[in-house]
């Protein structure tokens, strides 16, 4: 049996535990730079309020019921994910850290040697969580992957069920089918559900039902006959548990809007810098170097410009690297090919991908050689530099921030930021 | 007739590992305690219980005085231990945290300052007031030092 442990209304969760006030009220999490709406609380859902819903947009609404706007505080996001999950490593057998606020966990042999019921442990498990995190959760437990997703919508959408669905019969599983529109189903993206809804699928069950051959031709080959199996429930999907418990990336992507739309070469060549000075990091945090480099520069979607609203261009490193220097240096190339005076640019970001193991990179015949020693320990230092007194302590000139400013001219806004209580000594709640 | 060139070929050179000691040999009298040293203690394991279930809050005002507790205090909050009588706990009331003593007196539960300029506050109805966590350390700092600094610029 799998579990998928999923929080609910995450950020807003992580801010009420330390605002108790904001408890029973519309609160609301804005992305990086105050741009869209990423995280509602059901009495925001309640008024009707969308997930990538823009700000600026839905502003009237937020004030006129008094709604609460959060900037995104993701130091505290990602302490209190980080001890979500360490309970979780602590009593089952093996955890995959899905995304910031979702785990599947291994339940196999569990029900046999351990607990009596999985669905009385699991209630356990959200209320050990509750009471050490604060953060409320849903649980479902079915024999695959795909159905423990399921069960969880289920579990989440279903205020009976007390936040645990467990698929254990044949029956359950078939009623759990019924309730899910095809569209819900995990990995059944906007175009497959389109096509699926012509061919007359519109439920979860009814995809269950259809043959290999059909999923083979219509769903993307051996994936979609997988997916459906998954559904049948027979489990073609392992747990994929990351060794040090963080999330190790096959690809990694750094980008940010800007707090306001830039033109100039050098601004945005200084938020491309610190994106790929980013990226840079997090691969030599996970030991890895890239292969391919992604560049991409974008428009407002609201403005008066016509689209292309994004432009990209990739890149084949002649040598894995993640070196940031060079990393840099090729940022610099991919962004001149794209970059067009009196444009304003409203969003880059720095994509790498084809990531593999740091020091055991193809040589080539037109460069100089393997990276030197020298610049490997360069790197080390730099990492060492920042984590010992700060991020960005140490940069390169380009991502400086121009003198005479406060911030660069890409950072952002985030004007309702909470401070980070549990991770800076001088943001601590303070208490009467 | 062809020409025929030779070249000289030498023969390859199979690479022969040797182990590298990297530590470094001292010219003197080996320290006996060497093979002995410790780390410092980690004082979130020694001390804390339930290390990931502890936060740390800070300490603004002197309702708790009597208790030792005092302004710009740090403490540890267990949020997973269950709050009992007589245990000092970080309570939400109205909204807002505060830091009490949590008393039961003759079936009443009461949120008690240890100061008398401030009121004891009781419990009326549980649902009124939530228990945020139980304070199971307080970190005060005898000799001013980084954590008086830190006051000292945020205030």
């Amino acid at each position: 049996m799998f579990g998928l442990v999923d929080c609910n209304n995450f950020y807003v969760s992580c801010e009420r535990v330390f605002q108790p006030r904001l408890e029973g009220k519309p609160v609301v999490v804005l992305s990086n730079n105050d741009g869209c709406i990423i995280s509602r609380s059901a009495e925001a859902k309640a008024l009707g309020l969308q997930m990538g819903d823009p700000y600026f947009q839905v502003k009237p609404l937020l004030l006129q019921h008094n709604v609460t706007v959060l900037s995104s505080n993701y130091p505290l996001y990602g302490d209190m994910s980080r001890r979500v999950m360490w309970y979780l490593g602590q009593v089952t057998p093996a955890v995959e850290i899905y995304s910031i606020d979702e785990a599947f966990l291994d339940l196999h042999g569990l029900e046999r040697f351990v607990v009596s019921r999985l669905d009385t442990f699991a209630r356990t498990v959200r209320a050990n969580l509750l009471a050490r995190t604060g953060i409320p959760t849903c649980v479902g437990i079915a024999p695959t992957k795909t159905l423990a997703k399921l069960a969880n919508r289920l579990a989440k959408k279903r205020p009976e069920l007390g936040g645990v669905c467990y698929l254990d019969t044949e029956e359950k599983r078939c009623w759990a089918l019924e309730q899910v529109a095809v569209e819900d189903v995990w990995g059944i993206g906007r175009q497959y559900a389109q096509k699926l809804y012509s061919a007359g699928i519109t439920t979860a069950a009814e995809l269950a039902g259809c043959s290999d051959g059909f999923a083979r031709k219509h769903l993307g080959g051996v994936v979609g006959a997988r997916l459906v199996r998954e559904l049948q429930g027979t489990p073609c999907h392992g747990l994929a548990p990351s060794e040090d418990g963080t999330l190790a990336r096959r690809s990694l992507c750094c980008s940010r809007t800007f707090g306001k739309p830039l033109s100039a070469f050098p601004d945005i060549m200084g938020a491309v810098t610190a994106f790929a000075s980013r990226a840079g990091e997090k691969l030599r945090r996970q030991g890895d170097a890239a292969h391919f480099m992604t560049v991409f520069l974008s428009k407002s979607r609201y403005g008066v410009e016509p689209p292309p609203y994004s432009c990209s261009t990739v890149l084949t490193l002649p040598v894995a690297t993640n070196d940031t220097l060079e990393l840099v240096r090729y940022a610099r190339l991919a962004l001149k090919r794209l970059w067009q005076a009196d444009n304003r640019y409203t969003k880059a970001g720095v994509v790498l991908d084809g990531l593999e193991p740091a020091g055991q990179t193809q040589l080539t015949l037109f460069e100089a050689g393997p990276v030197s020693e020298k610049r490997v320990r360069l790197m080390a230092e730099l990492d060492a530099l920042n984590r010992r007194y700060g991020k960005g302590t140490v940069r390169l000139a380009t991502a400086l921030t121009p003198p005479g400013q406060r911030q660069a001219p890409w950072e952002g806004q985030a004007q309702w930021r909470t401070p980070a209580y549990t991770t800076r000594l001088e943001d601590l709640l303070l208490v009467g | 007739m062809r020409n025929v060139e030779l070249i000289p070929v030498t023969a390859t050179q199979t690479p022969f590992l040797l182990p590298l000691f990297s530590c470094r040999i001292s010219a003197g009298f080996p320290s006996p305690a060497s093979d002995h040293l410790e780390e410092l203690f980690d004082l979130n394991r020694l001390l804390l219980r339930h290390p990931d279930a502890t936060y740390l809050v800070r300490v603004s005002g002197e309702s708790m005085r009597d208790a030792e507790i005092h302004e710009g205090d740090l403490l540890a909050v267990d949020k997973q231990m269950e709050a009992d009588h007589n245990h000092i706990v970080v309570a939400v009331v109205e909204g807002e945290c505060t830091v009490k003593r949590l008393v039961c007196e003759d079936g009443t539960w009461w949120l008690k300052p240890e100061n008398p300029a401030y009121k004891p506050w009781e419990i009326h109805d549980a649902g009124d007031v939530k228990i945020w966590g139980v304070v199971t350390h307080v970190l005060h700092e005898i000799v001013p030092g980084k954590l008086s600094a830190l006051l000292q610029t945020r205030d």
